[in-house]
C-alpha cells in the first residue's frame, strides 16, 4: 500500500492505495466519483478523461500514486454555484450527446483542447478529440458544441471559463 | 372567442427542437450506470473464458484460485447448474429449426473462443480477475468451424455433433408461391434466352461487425429482498424479466429488472446474456449481492456480433433498364449458438431486398449456419442494412452492365409517389413515400452534376486522388411490429407497446412507458407528445421507464419502434385521460358532456367562456369531494397499442470520396442525405440519430471488421484492432428531411433510429468503386481499408495503379464516365 494525498474537485483526500491501482479506479471505487467512467482497457476510448494539474489525461493510463500531490478535476467538479461550465452548456445546447457515456471524457478533453487552442478550426477540433470515441453522435454535434463553447469562452466572453473555475477549486470550493 | 383561444393556446411542442431533458445528469456526471451500483457486501465476479474456439473440457482445477486472499468462491458450470441452463432463442424461424443447447457456462465443450467455463467470486473485481488467471482448465482441442460454405458441406466438422448438422434452418420466400409476383426461376430462364434482357450475378460479403456500445455490459443482482432485483445494462428489461422466469423456473412476480442509465445498445444489448444468468446464479448461491462488469476486450469477444453474410444476387433486367427478376441466396453466420432473435435477423432482410423497386418476380433463400465464432444477433438495422447493401450495390452493378447512369436506373424502377399505398413483391404494403422528392433535394444539395464534372476533370488530369460518387436510395421497415405479422413469422412474442399516464394532485403528469432508451431521448420526445395531447407544460411531464416494477409491461426498444409504436401508446393513453376527465369536467362546469370541447389543456363549454383545465381536474379527483355518481374519482389511464402495419422511412444518400490511388486511402469528401422519416417530433433528435447512424454505416464500409484467424481466435479483440471511427475519420454531413406522413399511426411518424446505418454503407462502397473502376477494379470487400483498395488497384489487370494510365473511354470504364445531367430529367443520357 502507498499513501497518497490528492485534491479532487476541490477536496483534499488522503488514502492508502495499492501501487497498481489506476487513477480511474481510485476515483470510482474509493471516492465514489462515478461520473468518470471506464469504456475500454487499452486507453483508446477516452471515456475516463480527467484533468491532472490542468492537463487532460486518460485516468485509466495514470496510476493513483502518480496523482499524489496533484490536483484532479473531474466532470463532477465543473459546475460552479449551480452554473454549468460553458462546455457542459454547449454540449446540451448543441445536442452533442445521446447515451452520454463518452460525454464526461469528451467534455474534459474539449476543455483541454480550448486551453491549448482557444479558436480551433473544425479540422483542429476533430484532431483534438481524436482520442475520445463516441458511438452515438457521429461527432458532428460535438464539433459544433466545441465551436460554440469556443466562441463563448473567448477572453471576456464568459466569466465561467475554466481559468476562473480553477481558482475556485484552489480556494477549496467543492 | 377564436382570437382569445389562439392567444391562450401554447405553441405546439411537436416539431420543436427542444433541448433534451435527460442531458443534465449526463453532462454533470450524476449518472446511474449499472456499474455505479455499490451495495453493501457486494461481491464481484470474473468469468474464466476459453482461449480455444472448439474444445472438450477435460477438467478444471480451481484449488489455486480458491487460495487467493479475498476470493469467496470459484464455481464451475456444474457447481451452479449453469451448464443445464438453456438460454432462450425467441425466434424459431422454421418448425424444424435446429437449436443447440446454449448454456450459461460451458460444461463439457466450448464452442467459441471466449465462452465461459467457470466463475470466480471475490471481494473486489481486481481480486476476481487475478484469481481467474489461476483457474487451470484442461482442454482437448477440436477442429474449429470457421467457413460457412465449408461448414455446410458433407463431412464437415460439426460445431454441435448432437444436432447432426451445421445448418440452423433454411428460410425461403418465393413470390410465385406466395402469389405476390411471378416465379423468379421462370423470369431468369426467360431473360437468359431473350435478346432484350441481361442477367447479372454478383456475390457480396457482409463482414462481421461488433456493435460496440460505449458502456460495457454490467449486471448487478441483489437476492436479499422479497423480490430478486437485477440491474442490467440492457435494451430489454421486460423481455429479460420474463425470459429469466421461463429459463430458470423462477416466479416472474419475484423478479424485478432495472435498466438504469444505459450507455448505448445498437441492438447489442438485446439479449438474455449468459453473464446475466451467471450473476443471478452466483447471487442465489452466495446469498449476497453480486456484480459483473465486463472489460472492453471481454465485450468485443463475447457480446454478440452482427451482420456476417455471404450474399449471392442474381438480377434479370431488360436492356432498357426494367428489372424483371431478383434472386437472393444468403448464407448467414449464426456463430456458435442462437441468440435471442439471432436466426430471425437475416429473415428481416427478406422483406427489404426488393427495397423501393417494383420487382415482378422475387425469391429469397437464406440458410443460417453454425460456426465456432461468437454468436451473431441484432445490430443496428438487423437484416435491413444487409439487404439494402445487397440491392444498392446490385443496382450500381446492373446499371454499369447496362451502361446506364445509376440514378437513372433506380428512377426507372422505383415506386412513383402517386403509386402509394403500394404492395410489394415481398407482401408488405408501403403506406406513403416520395422517392422523387427526396432524390431531387439530395441531388441539388450534393451538386451532383458539379461533382460529376469534377470527377471527369480529375480523370482527365490523371490526378492521384480520384473522385468517386455513390448512391443509395433506400427504405426500411420500422416500428416493429404488428403482433399478427410477428406471429406469422413464428416470433415468440407480440409487437405491441404500452403507456400509462398518472395525473398527480398538482397537475403534473407521470408517464410510464414500456420502451426504454439508451441514448434516444425518449424523455424529451415523449414529453413533447404528452404536452400537446394533454395541453400541459413540457416541464410538467415526467417519463418513467426501464424499471419493471414501475413500468410493468412493455416489449422494449429495438427496430425503430419506440416512437412509431411506443409513442402511439402514449397518445392513446392521453386520449383515455381526456375521455375519463370529460364527465368530471361536465360535472364541474354544470354542463352536458356533449357541449364540451377539449383544447389546449382545457375543457370549455362551446359558445361560452366557461372552462376547466385538465390539471385542475386532476386536483379535483384527488380531493374527490365532488364528482359525478357512478364513475371512479380517477383520470389515470393505461393503453396498449398494437400497430397494424410497419412504417417505411426512406431516403436518398449521396456520398463522394477521394481515393488516393497511390496509397489506397479513402477520404470522405461530401455526404448528403435527405431522409423521409414521416412527421418529426424533435428535429434536433432526428438529426442526431441520422448523424450517428451514418457514422456506423460508414464505419462498416471503411473501417470495421471482426476478423478471426484460422484457429478461430478473434483478431480484433481490442479497440486497438477493432477500429471505430474517430472524429478525425469523419466529416460533417449535410442532412435534410422531406416529409410524407405515415398513414398507419395518428402521429404520422415513421422512425429514424436505424436509417443512417442502413442507407450509408452501400453509398460509400459504391463511391469507392466509382473512383477506381476505371483502373480495372470491380469489387472490394468491406471494410475498404487502404490496404485492400491499394491491393485492388495493384492487381487490377493491366494497370500498375497509376491513374494517368487509366483507360477512361472504354465501355464499362466506370459509372463516372457515364455522367448525365439527370437532375434536369435527362433520362436519355448516361450512355457512353
Amino acid at each position: 500500500m502507498a499513501r497518497i494525498r490528492t485534491t479532487v474537485d476541490g477536496l483534499v483526500y488522503e488514502d492508502d492505495v495499492e501501487p497498481r491501482m489506476l487513477l480511474v479506479q481510485y476515483l470510482r471505487e474509493r471516492l465514489g466519483k462515478t461520473g468518470t467512467v471506464i469504456g475500454c482497457d487499452t486507453s483508446n476510448c477516452g471515456a475516463c478523461t480527467v484533468h491532472l494539474d490542468g492537463m487532460s489525461v486518460k485516468s485509466c493510463s495514470v496510476l493513483a500514486v502518480q496523482a499524489n500531490g496533484a490536483e484532479v478535476l473531474t466532470i463532477e467538479g465543473l459546475e460552479r454555484d449551480g452554473q454549468l461550465h460553458p462546455m457542459q452548456q454547449a454540449f446540451h445546447d448543441n445536442h452533442a450527446l445521446q447515451c452520454g457515456y463518452c460525454t464526461p471524457g469528451m467534455i474534459m478533453q474539449s476543455i483541454d483542447l480550448l486551453g491549448e487552442n482557444p479558436d480551433p478550426s473544425e479540422h483542429e477540433i476533430r484532431e483534438g478529440i481524436e482520442g475520445n470515441l463516441c458511438r452515438c453522435t457521429g461527432y458532428q454535434n460535438i464539433v459544433r458544441a466545441v465551436q460554440d463553447a469556443a466562441s463563448k469562452m473567448k477572453p471576456g466572453a464568459a466569466p465561467t471559463a475554466e481559468a476562473g473555475a480553477k481558482q475556485t477549486v484552489a480556494g477549496g470550493g467543492a | 372567442m377564436t382570437t382569445t383561444e389562439n392567444a391562450s393556446t401554447p405553441a405546439p411542442e411537436i416539431g420543436r427542437d427542444r433541448r433534451r431533458k435527460e442531458d443534465r445528469r449526463l453532462i454533470t456526471g450524476r449518472t446511474r450506470w449499472t456499474d455505479n451500483q455499490a451495495l453493501t457486501g457486494l461481491l464481484h465476479i470474473a468469468i474464466v473464458r476459453s482461449p480455444f474456439a472448439h474444445a472438450t473440457i477435460k477438467g478444471i482445477d480451481t484449488s489455486t484460485a480458491k487460495q487467493v486472499p479475498g476470493v469467496v468462491a470459484v464455481y464451475t458450470a456444474a457447481d451452479i447448474g449453469a451448464d443445464q441452463v438453456q438460454l432462450p432463442c425467441a425466434w424459431p424461424i422454421t418448425k424444424d429449426m435446429k437449436a443447440p443447447q446454449r448454456p450459461a457456462l460451458a460444461g463439457s465443450r466450448v464452442n467459441f473462443a471466449g465462452e465461459g467455463v467457470a466463475v470466480v467470486v471475490a471481494r473486489s473485481a481486481a481480486i476476481a480477475k487475478d484469481a481467474a488467471e489461476q483457474v487451470e482448465v484442461d482442454y482437448e482441442e477440436l477442429e474449429p468451424v470457421l467457413d460457412m460454405e465449408e461448414a455446410i458441406k458433407d463431412g464437415a466438422t460439426l460445431v454441435h455433433p448432437e444436432i447432426g448438422t451445421n445448418e440452423n434452418a433454411q428460410w425461403v420466400f418465393d413470390s410465385g408461391e406466395a402469389g405476390s409476383g411471378g416465379s423468379v426461376a421462370e423470369a431468369l430462364q426467360k431473360a437468359e434466352s431473350a435478346d432484350d434482357q441481361i442477367v447479372v450475378r454478383r456475390r457480396f460479403r457482409q463482414q462481421r461487425l461488433v456493435p460496440v456500445f460505449m458502456e460495457p455490459r454490467s449486471t448487478v443482482v441483489d437476492p436479499n429482498a422479497e423480490q430478486l432485483t437485477m440491474w442490467s445494462s440492457t435494451q430489454v428489461p421486460h423481455i429479460l424479466k420474463t425470459m429469466l422466469a421461463l429459463t430458470l423456473g423462477l416466479p416472474e412476480h419475484k423478479i424485478r429488472v432495472i435498466a438504469p442509465d444505459v450507455g448505448g445498445g445498437f441492438g447489442g444489448k438485446i439479449a438474455v446474456a449468459p453473464e446475466e444468468v451467471v450473476t443471478l446464479l452466483v447471487a442465489q448461491k452466495t446469498g449476497k449481492p453480486v456484480k459483473w462488469t465486463e472489460t472492453r476486450s471481454e465485450s468485443l469477444l463475447t457480446a454478440h456480433h452482427g451482420r456476417d453474410q455471404i450474399q449471392d444476387l442474381t438480377m434479370s433486367v431488360t436492356k432498357d433498364g426494367q428489372i424483371t427478376g431478383l434472386d437472393v441466396k444468403l448464407l448467414a453466420d449464426m456463430g456458435a449458438y442462437l441468440g435471442l432473435v439471432g436466426p430471425g435477423v437475416p429473415i428481416l432482410g427478406a422483406f427489404m431486398f426488393n427495397a423501393i423497386y417494383k420487382i415482378p418476380a422475387y425469391r429469397f433463400d437464406c440458410t443460417n449456419v453454425f460456426t465456432t465464432k461468437t454468436l451473431t444477433d441484432a445490430y443496428r438495422g438487423a437484416g435491413r442494412p444487409e439487404a439494402t447493401f445487397g440491392i444498392e450495390r446490385m443496382m450500381d452493378e446492373v446499371a454499369l452492365e447496362l451502361g446506364m447512369e445509376p440514378m437513372e436506373f433506380r428512377q426507372k424502377n422505383w415506386i412513383k409517389h402517386e403509386e402509394f399505398p403500394y404492395t410489394t413483391v415481398s407482401t408488405l404494403t408501403y403506406d406513403t413515400g416520395n422517392y422523387e422528392a427526396a432524390t431531387e433535394q439530395a441531388l441539388q444539395m450534393f451538386d451532383y452534376d458539379g461533382l460529376r464534372r469534377e470527377q471527369q476533370e480529375r480523370r482527365q488530369r490523371g490526378d492521384v486522388k480520384q473522385l468517386g460518387i455513390g448512391i443509395s436510395t433506400f427504405t426500411e421497415m420500422c416500428g416493429l411490429a404488428p403482433s399478427r405479422v410477428l406471429g406469422s413469422l413464428d416470433y415468440g412474442a407480440g409487437g405491441w407497446e404500452t403507456a400509462s399516464i398518472r395525473m398527480q394532485p398538482t397537475g403534473k403528469a407521470e408517464v410510464v412507458v414500456g420502451v426504454s432508451p439508451h441514448g434516444q431521448g425518449h424523455e424529451t420526445a415523449f414529453s413533447q407528445i404528452v404536452a400537446d395531447q394533454l395541453g400541459v407544460p413540457f416541464e410538467d411531464v415526467e417519463i418513467l421507464h426501464g424499471d419493471t416494477q414501475s413500468s410493468y409491461k412493455g416489449l422494449d426498444t429495438y427496430g425503430s419502434r419506440s416512437l412509431a409504436v411506443g409513442g402511439i401508446a402514449v397518445v392513446k393513453a392521453a386520449e383515455k385521460v381526456i375521455e375519463k376527465a370529460k364527465p368530471i369536467a361536465a360535472h364541474m362546469l354544470e354542463a352536458s358532456e356533449g357541449d364540451l370541447e377539449f383544447s389546449g389543456g382545457k375543457f370549455t363549454v362551446k359558445g361560452t367562456d366557461k372552462g376547466v383545465g385538465i390539471q385542475d381536474i386532476a386536483l379535483a379527483v384527488f380531493a374527490a369531494h365532488d364528482y359525478p355518481e357512478g364513475i371512479e374519482p380517477d383520470i389515470d389511464a393505461h393503453a396498449t397499442f398494437d400497430p397494424e402495419n410497419f412504417s417505411f422511412p426512406h431516403g436518398t444518400h449521396l456520398c463522394a470520396v477521394e481515393v488516393d490511388t497511390e496509397t489506397g486511402f479513402v477520404q470522405l469528401y461530401k455526404y448528403v442525405c435527405v431522409d423521409d422519416v414521416g412527421n418529426v417530433i424533435n428535429p434536433l433528435i432526428v438529426e442526431g440519430q441520422v448523424h450517428g447512424g451514418l457514422a456506423q454505416g460508414i464505419a462498416q464500409a471503411l473501417f470495421e471488421e471482426a476478423a478471426y484467424d484460422d484457429q478461430g481466435t478473434l483478431l480484433s479483440g481490442t479497440l486497438v484492432d477493432y477500429t471505430l471511427p474517430t472524429a478525425a475519420d469523419l466529416i460533417s454531413f449535410d442532412t435534410a428531411n422531406t416529409t410524407t406522413a405515415s398513414t398507419t399511426n395518428p402521429l404520422g411518424v415513421k422512425g429514424v433510429g436505424e436509417a443512417g446505418t442502413i442507407a450509408s454503407t452501400p453509398a460509400v462502397v459504391n463511391s469507392v468503386l466509382d473512383a477506381i473502376r476505371h483502373l480495372g477494379v470491380s469489387d472490394i470487400d468491406m471494410p475498404t481499408t487502404p490496404y485492400r483498395v491499394w491491393t485492388a488497384i495493384q492487381s487490377a489487370s493491366g494497370h500498375a495503379g497509376r491513374a494517368d494510365e487509366a483507360d477512361v473511354a472504354s465501355p464499362g470504364a466506370g459509372l463516372g464516365s457515364t455522367a448525365s445531367d439527370i437532375s434536369k430529367g435527362d433520362t436519355q443520357g448516361g450512355h457512353l
